[in-house]
């Protein structure tokens, strides 16, 4: 057989023990010596790990010595280790796309157990590469350039730190978040554990710095809206919602809600979860960034009929800052990268009945609780119940919603700790009774464990057992006018019943609920629950399937506030490490179309999932941008006249594999 | 100098690829000005005889249509390969399987009980079937072998060039003889027709959407067709996105989706699988009983979208297995 510029074919196949991985299970030693009887192969080894310095070197060498123009390596899968052999393949002077990867460890070794037929199964992988293989062609890589500017969505305390990583790397930044303040769930918290330090006195200098920086643009009350491009040539559309109110006019002063024809606060805030109300125009919340009332169009009077004596506007009249013409934007921004840490939402307990939340007005969440204690909160920091008077005896049910089959069955790795936070606070302000129902405490990480022993030392006391039900119906004078909780104390090894003030439902984190929709424009993938996937759980966790791409914070999956900012700023060192190469690299497994044959039937156009293809009304033809296509092969499968070819992809060589593993068998 | 010697012969088929040639009208004379017809017997009386006493490669070029089914056609092809220069396929049926392959379907046994048996207007009490030989009354009658499966004309012999279509239209047929002629014949195995998808030539081009994505599929004669609008467009299965150009999309023009004759362009193996594959790509429905839903509206997928392709298709690759089977049958 000859290859295509007509030199003969001289293929170097390697065969990796991957110490016992492989070697195991697999004749390593029978599979290289059939693979030297197979057309073109004048070279066939195993070696103990193909992987390490010195297998790499055997190929480098063999290359130079047996002057190979084909190297197969059947190793592990190419996820792996398909780069560290190109590497070496070009290292001995070799186009590094004439090699092939055959996967006989995850294919083979790892999931059989019958040694003659994983050898077998080895056998005829390796037949297939090397016929394969004979028909690679050699391919360039190509580099494109990155655009140095970041979008970061997401306005929380992750999507805060990445901006602020990369603003004072010089890079600038757009920061988008949804709501009309940045701060996120954070701004929220009362102190942070386990160190107790105060939420706010760490966030807000962080949110200030946001606000001040030179090289962050902060869109709040803005979305994202379209993305189009690829890794560092992204357009992004955002939609900056209508605040009306010129963020850069108002100072905050805050007399247009003094001065608002109601009177009363009327309307849930949502920064107190509801506990406390605010007016149609209002300040989100004391330490709001930016400083700049906003106006709730489905409650203001004039917005809604158009017919207020628009007390706020003259409460304003030296600034006119309000402004009720005010419309919906679109802006569109172009970056190289994007960061998203979109965050996460709490478990909804009304859908957990039985533990009567929204049913009893002492039954809360612990974002509520944590509201209630929180100097900033609606009762500026006393805890009260709904009656008014202080709880002598509070709860906490823990795991509501999370480990359960029912709802959702993953840790959200924070409660525990979240809830003896709380009842820790408690503990030292109230000197109430504090009860956890737990089914494991769980306090990994640094200081978790201590702060654990810190809660049982302050007289926390912990009922093991997953909480049945809490009711207000007593059976003894003693539950009377109390939330009574049953459980399973599983350590006393009986059903109790414990009558308690205040219930606090330590509720776990889920997904956005327009996750799916994030994903759809950023182009990422979900795991089956709807967290934004990774691109590798351990090596690429912070990477997404889609380069450029990066996530970082709960939107990825539950976790702490120093997870959340460890991710932020890997992030920003992914984001960071892409612009400072300055250029991109890209697979040359990319799709093309042959002018001439194609017949503009426009099939392909609208499938391929990056909009890599145009149609030209002109030419009538279809065409690729190999920037854009990723190599997914969507299009190569849709084409109807197979006009449509993708390198390392292509039929002969796919056919050539098909019939090389068939003719083993 | 003498003429070129021309020879037609007809295997597996209708006879319309026989009537093309005719359908080069006043054309023909031309033809004939130029070339000896040496052996033609739909048209004209020959024997075999007039074929095996010539030298081999005595033929300039000689054009099969049909596939094959039985021995007599099995060895008329060989025949006519061994006296003939170039071998050319001439129709769909030669050069794909065609309609008769659609009998591929079915088993030989299967065949013979149906057409011999069980169908509705049989009247045979005795169950007579055809037989390769038979005695009667010290004569000896004998019928060709009706093999297990239909096989292209290149699954059995050589071929040197494709003309396509059912049938092929006279312009081809023109541009192929005078290319014979003239001796500007492209590289062996060659088909003789453009190889860019229909779509390029079909009238109705343009108002195919960017954005097609398939909710149902309908059939020609359930639906009123608009003239204009691109037939896929309109819920048809329209086989030209997967079919060779160069009829002029006659069907399309005729307000009928084009049902793949020309076979696929050279880039393709299977015909009715990348039609599958591109059609179910752009499918709107995604869970499995929308997409059944949908499915249900192309009743005869394999005569859908294996029209002529079936005996060459991935579907039946063991043919020569099969073949062979046959062989030892006899």
């Amino acid at each position: 057989m000859k290859v295509k510029d007509d030199q003969p074919l001289r293929i170097g196949f390697y065969v990796c023990h991957c110490g016992h991985n492989i070697a195991g299970v697999v004749d390593c030693a029978a599979v290289a010596q059939y693979a030297a009887t197979l057309e073109g192969v004048v070279l066939s080894r195993d070696y103990k790990y193909m992987c390490s310095s010195p297998g790499q070197e055997l190929i480098r060498e063999d290359i130079r010595d047996h002057n190979l123009n084909r190297v197969v390596v059947a190793s592990c899968s190419p996820l792996l280790h398909e780069h560290t052999f190109r590497t070496a393949v070009a290292a001995g002077g070799l186009n590094p796309f004439l090699f092939q990867m055959v996967n006989i460890r995850e294919h083979d070794a790892w999931v059989h157990t019958d040694k003659a037929a994983a050898t077998d199964k080895a056998k005829a992988l390796a037949a297939a590469a090397i016929r394969r293989v004979a028909r690679h062609r050699p391919l360039e890589t190509t580099r494109a350039p990155i655009h140095p500017d970041v979008l970061v969505v997401g306005g929380g305390i992750s999507g805060i730190h990445a901006a602020l990583t990369l603003a004072n790397a010089g890079k600038k930044v757009y920061l988008v978040e949804r709501d009309p303040s940045i701060g996120g769930h954070m701004a929220q918290f009362d102190k942070t554990f386990p160190t107790l330090d105060c939420a706010a006195c760490i966030l807000t200098p962080k949110m200030s710095a946001v606000r001040a920086h030179k090289n962050i643009v902060l869109w709040t009350y803005s979305e994202v809206a379209k993305v189009e491009g690829y890794v560092g040539n992204y357009t992004v559309t955002v939609r900056r919602k209508a605040r009306y109110v010129q963020e850069e006019l108002c100072v905050g002063c805050q007399e247009c809600v003094e001065a608002c024809v109601f009177k009363e606060p009327k309307f849930p805030d949502r920064f107190n979860v509801g506990l406390s109300r605010r007016k149609p125009i209002y300040m989100p919340f004391p330490q709001a960034v930016p400083q700049a009332v906003v106006i709730d169009p489905e409650r203001c009077i004039e917005l809604k009929t158009g017919k207020c004596k628009k007390t706020c506007l003259e409460a304003c009249a030296d600034r006119h800052a309000i402004d009720f013409q005010q419309k919906e934007e679109l802006v569109q921004i172009h970056v190289g990268s994007m960061i998203v840490a979109t965050g996460y939402e709490l478990f909804d307990p009304r859908r957990l009945p039985h533990y009567g939340y929204g049913r009893y007005p002492d039954v809360l969440t612990t974002l509520e609780c944590e509201r209630l204690i929180s100097s900033s909160g609606p009762t500026g920091g006393e805890l009260r119940l709904h009656s008014g008077q202080a709880p002598t005896a509070v709860g906490f049910v823990l795991c509501a919603g999370s480990r359960d089959y029912k709802t959702n069955r993953w840790c959200s790795r924070t409660c525990c700790m979240h809830s003896m936070k709380l009842a820790q606070i408690i503990r030292e302000r109230t000197g109430a009774e504090v009860t956890l129902f737990y089914i494991d405490i769980r306090a990994p990480g640094k200081g978790g464990e201590e702060f654990y022993d810190r809660a049982l030392a302050q007289g926390v006391k912990f009922v093991r057992g997953r909480v049945a039900e809490v009711s207000d119906c007593p059976l003894s004078p003693a539950e009377q006018g109390k939330l009574i909780v049953r459980v399973e104390d599983t350590l006393a090894g009986m059903v109790r019943r414990i009558p308690l003030d205040m219930v606090v439902l330590a509720v776990g984190m889920e997904p956005q609920a327009n996750a799916q929709e994030v994903r759809r424009i950023m182009n990422m993938s979900c795991s089956a629950e709807g967290w934004f996937l990774e691109k590798h759980p351990k090596m690429a966790p912070v990477s997404t399937f889609t380069d450029g791409v990066f996530i970082a914070g709960c939107c990825q999956g539950p976790k702490d506030i120093p997870d959340s900012i460890a991710q932020a700023g890997a992030a920003a060192a992914e984001a960071l490490a892409l612009i400072d190469a300055g250029g991109i690299d890209q697979e040359p497994n990319t799709a093309y179309i042959s002018e001439e044959d194609c017949s503009g039937c426009k099939s392909c156009v609208d499938l391929c999932p990056y909009k890599a293809i145009a149609f030209d009304p002109v030419k009538e033809k279809a065409s690729i941008n190999a920037a854009l296509c990723k190599g997914c092969g969507v299009c190569v499968a849709a084409c109807p006249s197979g006009s449509i070819g993708q390198n390392l992809f292509e039929d002969q060589e796919v056919f050539e594999e098909i019939e090389g593993v068939l003719a083993h068998a | 100098m003498a003429k070129p010697k021309i020879g037609f012969y007809w295997c597996a088929s209708c006879g319309g690829c026989e009537e093309a040639v005719v359908d080069l009208a006043e054309d023909i004379l031309a033809v004939t000005a130029a070339v000896d017809i040496v052996f033609w017997p739909v048209a004209m009386d020959y024997k075999k005889a007039d074929v095996t006493s010539l030298p081999d490669q005595a033929l300039t070029a000689t054009f099969i249509n049909g596939a094959i089914r039985t021995s007599e056609q099995e060895e008329m092809a060989r025949l006519l390969r061994a006296k003939s220069r170039y071998l050319i396929a001439f129709g769909a049926c030669a050069q794909l399987g065609g309609i008769p392959a659609l009998a591929n379907e079915f088993s030989r046994e299967a065949i013979l009980s149906w057409v011999y048996q069980d169908a509705p207007t049989v009247v045979n009490p005795e169950r007579v079937r055809p037989a390769v030989r038979t005695d009667d009354d010290g004569r000896t009658l004998t019928l060709p072998e009706f093999r297990n499966v239909v096989r292209t004309l290149n699954q059995v012999v050589e071929v040197d060039y494709y003309l396509p279509g059912c049938p092929p239209t006279p312009k081809l047929i023109k541009a192929a003889v005078g290319a014979l002629l003239e001796g500007k014949l492209p590289p062996r195995g060659t088909v003789l027709a453009p190889d860019v998808a229909l779509c390029e030539e079909c009238p109705r081009k343009k108002t195919k959407p960017q954005d097609l994505h398939f909710t149902a599929f309908k059939r020609p004669h359930l639906v009123p067709l608009d003239p204009e609008l691109c037939l896929l467009a309109q819920g048809l299965v329209c086989m030209g996105p997967a079919t060779r150009g160069g009829c002029g999309a006659l069907c399309p023009g005729a307000n009928m989706p084009c049902t793949g004759c020309f076979g696929p362009t050279s880039r393709v193996r299977d015909q009715g699988a990348k039609m599958l594959s591109s059609l179910t790509s752009a499918m709107e429905a995604k869970e499995v009983p929308e997409v059944e839903k949908v499915l249900a509206g192309i009743p005869d997928p394999v005569g859908t979208f294996y029209r002529y392709g079936l005996a060459g298709s991935l579907l039946r690759v063991n043919t020569t297995a099969a073949a062979a089977a046959s062989k030892e049958a006899l």
